[in-house]
């Protein structure tokens, strides 16, 4: 009889914890702000991530490019981005000098996981405070972009 | 050890059982319910349900959308009510969505929302959903979740049994509640016999441009027509539709319309009313009714005002309709996913009568009349019923199957739902409901193909099931394991608005194809700012158009002179923003109006007509980032004769 009672006992918790147990599917964990870049390799902390994945050749400055990236400049990147003074974010004429071609398209292609992965990216988030959002550029977007730094990079900062 | 020893041992156990039951039970009930119930309701933090429920909000006139097994609410659809939370009917681009012939109609009652279907199963393209009081058909665009269409039925009063579809969403069906005269006319209401009629309206679903049409209406005796299903397989050309007051009562209908032994189900051949309709039989009448669309990449309604519909009288098409004839005042009308059994919810019978529809092709062959009404043949009942559910429970409504051989019927006054199997037609399981059920819903369960895992009680009064909050109780659905061979209670889950009837459908089939935001390349909104450089204040007139872009976390404009008191101040705010989950939204100190929410792509527009002069602070009242406390902006107002020149600029003033 007891030990009825004693299995009873135990099934019954069992089943009580069971029920409120919770499911298998894991959720994406927020990385806490101390670990940040433990987990880039050597690429991926000087070129970022993202799909790009390996480094670019870029040749000479395509004009036609140049043009294209300036329209998606003035559509996509100047509510928040001017070329020669701070707005909502840093002031990029001379980004091309302060960031490999792979890190700016990254940036672009990918900034949710830029801020939340990468430290150079997430101490830009800790000083502009907003964060930057992502316009769903294409590839080919955020390389015709990249032209048209090159191209005002030419330039020193105003 | 003594008996009386070990008893009472077991009845401390037991004791001690249940209080830690209560205490680590992930709920305590009235009901009995088993140990695994919660874990059967239970998604995890940051898990999917794996069903969408969609419930019609009754007299809220709007749609919620819950997830299955959790009982979880994402969000309310608006559809036939304004909503001042996101703008929808206050903006200049959804008013136009509420007018009809009445002029702009803010609210209305929302019965029964219905998945648009391929092959008789739900495929996730549209929710259609009724509005009684001013008849009218809505569908929802379940990429985006939002309102896109609203066709206003001329002819019709009460648009209840409303909006079933056929096999392949060809049509939408929709009849009269009340009979009205048609055309409607300043007539005496004893004269209900002579001039009052129904109709039946069929709206056609074009399936390249994908918009909703009236293609044509059957003018039928005044009845009341109360519910409606098309049929599938066998019986895809039909449309079945349960009539009451068949004793034509225009007043005291509680006891007047409840007097014949049999009221009817009309069995309509819609493929062959089509046909008619090619030959030309329906007569053009003239009628006023709207067409509201939302056309997707101007961000905008287009309103058409609509002037003649065909119309169908049963008397020139033979062969079109047939009553058959069905117990007490039927309610639902249902037909299970062969296509062969057509149910009937007799609410004030004692049985539930099953009509055949192969019965019925061959009384119909074999003229198996007991008379006939306006042109319209009466089959003898007998020659078309093939079973009775005998003493199933008291006030059966409504029936949706499990696709496994059974048949689930709610009943209203017994409250409770009742199994019962298909072909024997005997009860087979029976669990109360909490309390007075109407519609009740298995995923897919009117379809071809149902997901019989969960039946869904809609319940009309909850009483004692929650905490209580004044006068009025929260609404209530609740939630039945139907796997094993009886039903289970899992779940009781409040619902926004009556959850009239409810369609449900899984998960997968809706959330690869839900949208993210709206390319803003694409946006081709009349007032659409693209580039914050194009941000700008115009005036034309007594009419202020201001060019607003928003993005993280500021406004373009945001510093505006020059407007005067009189002027009518349209924001038309484009969101810049083309990430998921973005909206911002828009308001303005004394603005007679709702806010706007802007969804990522999107432009909307709100109009403003400052009474005063003075300062007038505006901000985003959607948190968007850490620096939305930031996202604000000031208008200057002057009086009406004042010289202050127009002026604007975000950041630094244009000199």
């Amino acid at each position: 009889m007891q030990k009825l009672i004693q299995l009873s006992l135990i099934v019954l918790l069992s089943l009580i914890l069971i029920s409120c147990g919770s499911e298998k599917k894991e959720t994406q964990q927020p990385q806490s702000s101390a670990e940040v870049g433990a987990d880039l390799t050597e690429f991926e902390l000087e070129n970022g991530v993202g799909p790009i994945k390996e480094k670019i050749e870029l040749g000479p400055i395509d004009p036609k490019l140049v043009k294209r990236g300036e329209e998606i400049w003035n559509q996509k990147c100047i509510a928040c981005h001017k070329l020669d003074e701070r707005y909502v974010g840093p002031a990029q004429r001379d980004v091309i000098q302060r960031r490999t071609p792979e890190f700016i398209m990254n940036m672009m292609l990918n900034p949710e996981e830029m801020q939340k992965r990468h430290p150079v990216v997430r101490q830009l988030l800790a000083e502009y405070m907003t964060p930057m959002t992502n316009q769903n550029l294409t590839v080919e977007d955020a390389r015709a972009v990249l032209e048209f730094f090159r191209e005002v990079g030419k330039e020193k900062k105003k | 050890m003594s008996n009386s020893f070990s008893k009472r041992l077991m009845l401390i156990s037991i004791i001690i059982l249940s209080f830690i039951g209560i205490y680590l039970g992930c709920k305590s009930s009235k009901d009995v319910v088993s140990g695994d119930v919660a874990q059967a309701v239970y998604v995890a933090p940051g898990s999917y349900d794996e069903f969408y429920l969609f419930t019609s909000g009754g007299f809220n006139g709007q749609v919620g959308v819950y997830g299955l097994p959790s009982g979880r609410h994402f969000k309310t659809i608006s559809v036939f009510s304004q909503n001042p939370e996101t703008g929808y009917g206050y903006s200049e681009e959804t008013k136009s969505m509420l007018m009809t012939s009445y002029g702009f109609i803010p609210w209305d009652d929302a019965h029964h929302p219905e998945f648009s279907m391929t092959d008789g199963v739900p495929d996730g393209r549209f929710l259609f959903i009724n509005a009684n009081n001013t008849p009218r058909v809505a569908k929802i665009d379940l990429k985006t979740f939002e309102t896109t269409e609203i066709i206003e039925i001329p002819n019709s009063a009460g648009n209840h049994a409303s909006p079933f579809v056929t096999e392949n969403t060809e049509y939408i069906v929709a009849s009269t509640r009340f009979s009205i005269p048609v055309p409607n006319a300043d007539v005496s209401i004893s004269s209900y016999k002579e001039n009052f009629k129904g109709t039946i309206s069929f709206i056609a679903l074009d399936p390249k441009t994908e918009k909703m049409n009236l293609a044509f209406q059957i003018v039928v005796p005044g009845y009341n027509y109360d519910l409606a299903h098309a049929g599938k397989g066998p019986s895809k050309d039909w449309a079945f539709f349960t009539s009451y007051n068949t004793e034509q009562a225009n007043t005291l209908l509680e006891i007047e319309a409840s007097k014949n032994d049999k009221d009817f189900i009309a069995a309509v051949n819609w493929r062959l009313a089509e046909k008619y309709v090619k030959e030309g039989k329906a007569k053009k009448m003239s009628a006023e009714y709207y067409h509201n669309y939302y056309d997707e990449k101007k961000h905008s309604t287009i309103s058409e005002v609509k002037k003649e519909v065909f119309v169908l009288d049963p008397k020139d098409c033979p062969g079109m309709i047939y009553y058959l004839p069905t117990p007490k005042s039927p309610h639902g009308v249902d037909v299970d996913p062969s296509g062969e059994y057509i149910v009937a919810g007799g609410k004030l019978a004692t049985v539930i009568p099953v009509h055949s529809f192969s019965r019925m092709l061959k009384a119909i062959e074999e003229k198996q009349f007991d008379g006939e009404v306006n042109g319209i043949p009466i089959l003898k009942y007998e020659a078309v019923i093939a079973g009775e559910v005998k003493n199933p429970g008291l006030g059966p409504l409504h029936t949706e199957f499990d696709g496994k051989g059974y048949a689930y019927t709610s009943h209203f006054v017994s409250s409770e739902i009742v199994k019962w199997k298909l072909g024997t037609w005997e009860v087979v399981d029976r669990i109360p409901a909490y309390y007075s059920i109407g519609h009740l819903c298995i995923p897919g369960g009117d379809s071809k193909k149902p997901w019989g895992k969960y039946v869904v009680a809609l319940n009309k009064i909850t009483k004692d099931r929650y905490l209580p909050t004044g006068p009025e109780f929260t609404q209530s659905a609740q939630l039945i394991d139907i796997t094993g061979e009886k039903m289970k209670l899992l779940l009781d889950f409040p619902t926004v608005g009556e959850p009239h009837y409810a369609q449900a459908i899984p998960a997968e089939i809706l959330m690869k194809n839900s949208a993210k935001i709206y390319r803003i390349e694409d946006n081709q909104h009349p007032y659409v700012t693209k580039s914050e450089k194009d941000a700008r204040v115009v005036r034309e007139g007594n009419n202020v158009h201001v060019y607003m872009s928003a993005i993280r976390s500021h406004f373009a404009p945001d510093n505006i002179e020059g407007i005067k008191v009189g002027d009518n101040v349209y924001f038309h705010v484009t969101n810049l923003e083309q990430d998921w989950d973005l909206p911002h939204g828009f308001t303005i100190k004394g603005l007679n109006n709702a806010e706007v929410l802007i969804m990522p792509g999107q432009t909307k527009t709100i109009l403003w007509q400052p009474k005063k002069p003075g300062i007038y602070p505006f901000y985003c009242t959607d948190f968007c980032s850490a620096l939305h406390q930031e996202m604000q902006g000031y208008v200057r107002v002057s009086p009406a004769n004042s010289n202050v020149a127009l002026s604007y600029y975000t950041g630094t003033p244009k000199k």
